[in-house]
């Protein structure tokens, strides 16, 4: 044999042991990496949205129901040959219009388009009817996200829509859905997804190349989501929702013995069915463009002053650390009070004459509370303030704001200036630097009608109430609530307006000033209108409900926000009545 | 009527005949494997059933060449050589349409592809004209048998276009010559020249070559640049013969092949099919078949009488392990994506009548190789 013969051989060896080396590599070796691989080729995991779990009010009133709806879907594949002008009669959308959402191939290009919502059975009969004119139809039944109270309580419950990539991120649970999925995104929506979601159903389904489902691998059933029994009265909050009409701003109730959330009402608000299928780009511009924020929960968010609200807590340090008695005269007002060269006002030029505690609650005499200041110091103010819960959050949620109780320590740190007996004064009758949430005021009254017991607000029916006791004297505590009913039912009160024949209620009203006279006389007046405060309870006698009530530029608190009060609270009973609902 | 010696019968190399036949029902068998529709689709068209007809049209093929004596192929080697040519250029200017290829012409009845003749007819010419040559070959010869058999059909088949094919016989051309003896001064020559033409050419080749051929060498390079696009090809396949593991998923068990992950499965890619469904152990046997079969044809080319027999074994045996080794290596993810067949198993009836012919001639020189003691 000649040695290229040898060498030809020796190639062709060697080719055989190169291919062999290489197959002995990949089926030998790396073997079950590519079995995994071929079967990620073959087996698709679809999962099945499970039917959220109903949110409920405290007398079993569903809040957010899952209903029926169909949709219209085309198969990709006939995404190209659908009779645009027969769908575009039928369904009624304009024939460009479906020629986009055709267009629009989402998650993959294996999934149905869907091309329509809320089919009327009309739309269904018609589709039906001329089905073998369209092909590659499909009508999908499918459950959609409900509220029947609507704006009412669409703050509280807040929203659905696909999964963020950042919610993907966040929450590992979200990982294994696929983006079509819908979850909360606000409000208790988002707050106990988790929870109201439900386990996913899971179909394994053999596809080919082009993704067509050949057959069915494994089918396990979505288990629907878990049903929340909230706090909430769904009468109290739709009155809220109907007495707040037109006006910006919030109202909160809460149970005071036990810190259930009876109410959490923001206006304005928004239309949560409108974001079931995703939000259209003309309703979230008109949201976003509103300058009155609808998507703003002012309720736990909101921060303003508390104005004259805040004389509850003032008057009840002046009682504890024993400074005043109740029938004392502290001051003779006579509409103001002047320090060196500045002059604080009271709200009532002409003077309140002689003002004992009482008087200084129901009339809302300011210089009786400068002089309490005075008195107190910042320091005490401070401390019971913060002790009555303003400054921090409640505890409630997240997202809920902490407000601001300012002292001497915080004035340097912050403002870089020294504190003055002037800011003293300011913050006694609520204004000032002073922020709270209505949350926190709705807490300050029910603590003060409660015998001093610091609740944490809840909203889920059966958590377990958790209750501070903060050792106030339960004397002094009935003193404040006796003089609130005052400012109500009396004639003199500031909220005396507001009395009503069907409940009888006390509660505190306060005016925030919002901005400087100066600034008043060069901007239009309507809109720089003072904030409107009144916190309540009802019934006086053994109350149910301690509520705050916020009028943003609404004008005073006794002629806007107790009225408003007092229509919520009339309009409920009367419900509640009429649907003879026990509590 | 032609008479055959009862001694070329017994000579007939049935062996190599019961290999060749071995694979390709196996290719069959493969073939209706990755044919097979998982549910009722339709017209699927029985790829296996033309192919057994195809295969029994390759056997009387076949038996029909192994009738004449090989020697007299060689007067004729002009004649079908400017036939081959102009096969060639015909196919060019009428030639029908595939996958953006002009590789076929098309009889009405039935298609075929003259780069499959040309391939027989480029194997007996180049051994024809070499055999005259004083060996080891003059400068002036190398050049010429370049030109012929190199340049020529290379530019012709590489318009349709059809890369793979055009390279494939060039790089025989070179075997062909240094089989026939190259001094080694030439070689090295040659061989500078070559690689010094491709340095410099690369950028006018590079730009020459198709959209499609540049990605394939891209992806070839990096699978996972693209996976679903250029390289989907590539990682599929062989996602396709890993996944069969030591014994293989089972005949009619493999589900890349028929849930069509993997494209071209009966043509180009049919070597991940038969690996997907038996397994490393089932690859290891056809390697054998194939290489018994190779090694039984190269064989021919030391027993022929003859030199230009010699050099008909031995371009068969080339081009047979050329087309072997590139069509599994590309599957393999070691050698670039180009359209070319395995012998024997993918599913096309030229090619396979081809390569019958080319076994017939390789067994023809075997029969014959003590006739020159019975003249």
């Amino acid at each position: 044999m000649k040695k290229k013969d040898q060498i030809f051989a020796g190639i062709i060896f060697l080719i055989f042991i190169i291919i062999l080396l290489r197959l002995w590599q990949l089926q030998i070796l790396n073997t079950e990496k590519y079995k995994k691989l071929a079967e990620q080729n073959r087996i698709r995991i679809i999962k099945i949205p499970a039917p959220r779990g109903i949110i409920y009010d405290r007398n079993g009133i569903p809040l957010v129901e899952n209903i029926p709806s169909f949709a219209a879907l085309i198969s990709p594949e006939y995404a190209d040959k659908v009779d645009i002008n027969l769908l575009s009669k039928i369904l009624n959308i304009p024939p460009d219009e479906l020629q986009n959402r055709l267009k629009t191939k989402i998650e993959s290009i294996y999934m149905p388009i869907k091309i329509k919502d809320d089919l009327t059975f009309k739309e269904i009969a018609m589709l039906e009817a001329r089905r073998s004119e369209i092909p590659g139809l499909i009508i999908q039944t499918e459950l959609k996200r409900h509220y029947p109270f609507g704006p009412a309580t669409a703050h509280l419950l807040g929203y659905l829509g696909k999964i963020t990539e950042q919610q993907i991120k966040n929450n590992p649970q979200y990982q294994s859905l696929p983006s079509y999925f819908l979850v909360g995104q606000t409000g208790l929506e988002k707050l106990f997804d988790e929870r109201l979601m439900g386990i996913p159903g899971e179909k394994i389904v053999e596809v080919d190349a082009l993704g067509r489902e050949l057959r069915l691998i494994k089918e396990s059933p979505p288990v629907k989501g878990e049903d929340i029994y909230l706090t909430i009265d769904a009468l109290l909050q739709e009155a809220a929702y109907k007495s707040f009409d037109t006006l910006t701003g919030a109202f909160v109730a809460i149970k005071p013995d036990t810190g259930e959330l009876l109410a959490l009402l923001s206006s304005p608000s928004f239309d949560p069915n409108k974001f079931v299928e995703g939000v259209t780009e003309a309703y979230w511009n008109e949201l976003i463009s509103n300058p009155k924020n609808p998507l703003l929960n002012r309720a736990v968010q909101g921060l303003y002053a508390p104005g004259s609200t805040f004389k509850i807590i003032t008057a009840l340090a002046g009682l504890e650390e024993g400074v005043i008695t109740p029938d004392k005269v502290l001051v003779n007002c006579n509409g103001g009070i002047s320090v060196g060269q500045w002059t604080f006002g009271c709200w009532k030029k002409e003077g309140h004459g002689p003002v004992n505690l009482r008087k200084a609650l129901v009339e809302s005499c300011d210089v009786y509370f400068y002089e309490l200041g005075r008195i107190l110091g910042i320091k005490k103010i401070h401390k019971y303030a913060t002790l009555l819960g303003l400054g921090s959050s409640t505890g409630f949620n997240s997202d809920e704001k902490s407000g601001l109780v300012p002292d001497d320590e915080w004035k340097k740190k912050v403002k870089k200036s020294s504190w003055f007996l002037g800011d003293t004064f300011n913050t006694a009758i609520g204004q000032g630097f002073l922020k709270v949430t209505p949350l926190q005021m709705a807490r300050v009254m029910a603590i003060v009608v409660n015998g001093g017991l610091k609740v944490t607000p809840y909203i889920i029916r059966g958590d377990e109430p958790r209750k501070e006791n903060l050792n106030l004297n339960p004397k002094n505590l009935d003193i404040i609530k006796e003089a609130l009913s005052g400012v109500v039912n009396e004639p003199s009160g500031t909220a005396s307006g507001a009395r009503s024949y069907i409940i009888k209620f006390g509660g505190k009203t306060g005016t925030v000033q919002v901005i400087s006279k100066k600034l008043k006389e060069k901007v239009s007046y309507k809109n720089i209108e003072h904030h409107a405060w009144f916190i309540g309870f009802a019934p006086v006698e053994n109350p149910e409900m301690a509520f705050s009530v916020i009028v943003e530029h609404g004008g005073s608190g006794g002629a806007v926000a107790a009225p408003v009060a007092r229509n919520i609270l009339e309009g409920y009973i009367l419900k509640k009545r009429q649907l003879n609902v026990k509590n | 009527m032609l008479k055959i010696d009862r001694r070329l019968i017994s000579y007939f190399d049935w062996i190599t005949f019961a290999v060749v036949l071995f694979i390709c029902i196996l290719g069959i068998l493969t073939i209706y494997s990755a044919t097979r529709p998982p549910l009722d689709e339709g017209e699927q068209p029985p790829f296996y059933v033309k192919q057994l007809i195809w295969l029994a049209i390759a056997i009387s093929t076949l038996i029909a060449f192994v009738t004449f004596d090989y020697i007299k192929l060689k007067n004729f080697w002009l004649i079908f050589y400017i036939i081959g040519i102009l096969l060639l250029i015909i196919v060019l200017f009428t030639g029908k349409t595939a996958m953006g290829a002009k590789r076929w012409i098309n009889f009405g009845f039935f298609s075929f592809q003259p780069s499959e003749i040309f391939k027989i007819i480029f194997i007996i010419s180049i051994s024809a004209f070499l055999e005259d040559k004083q060996s080891p070959l003059s400068i002036k010869d190398t050049l010429k048998t370049l030109l012929i058999f190199g340049v020529i059909p290379f530019l012709l088949i590489i318009k349709q276009p059809d890369l793979g094919t055009a390279v494939l016989l060039f790089i025989i051309t070179f075997i062909m010559i240094i089989y026939k003896g190259l001094p080694v001064r030439l070689l090295i020559l040659l061989l500078s020249l070559l690689i010094i033409s491709i340095f410099f050419l690369w950028e006018i080749l590079w730009e020459g070559l198709k959209e499609y051929q540049k990605n394939r060498l891209i992806a070839f390079i990096d699978p996972s640049i693209d996976p679903k696009g250029i390289g989907y090809n590539i990682m599929q396949s062989v996602i396709t013969v890993g996944s069969g593991g030591l014994f293989g998923k089972g005949f009619l068990e493999g589900t890349q092949g028929p849930l069509k992950f993997l494209p071209e499965r009966h043509t180009d890619f049919i070597f991940p099919i038969f690996a997907e469904e038996w397994g490393f152990i089932g690859c290891f046997m056809l390697l054998a078949l194939y290489f018994t079969l190779f090694i039984r044809c190269w064989k021919v080319s030391i027993v022929a009488k003859d030199s230009f027999g010699k050099l008909l074994s031995i371009g068969f045996t080339s081009i047979f392990v050329l087309y072997f080794f590139i069509n599994v290596g590309m599957t393999l993810g070691i050698m670039p994506v180009v359209g070319i067949p395995l012998p024997f198993m993918s599913y096309g009836g030229t090619t396979l009548v081809a390569n019958f012919v080319g076994i017939a001639l390789v067994i023809n020189v075997r029969m014959r190789r003590f006739e020159l003691f019975y003249p």
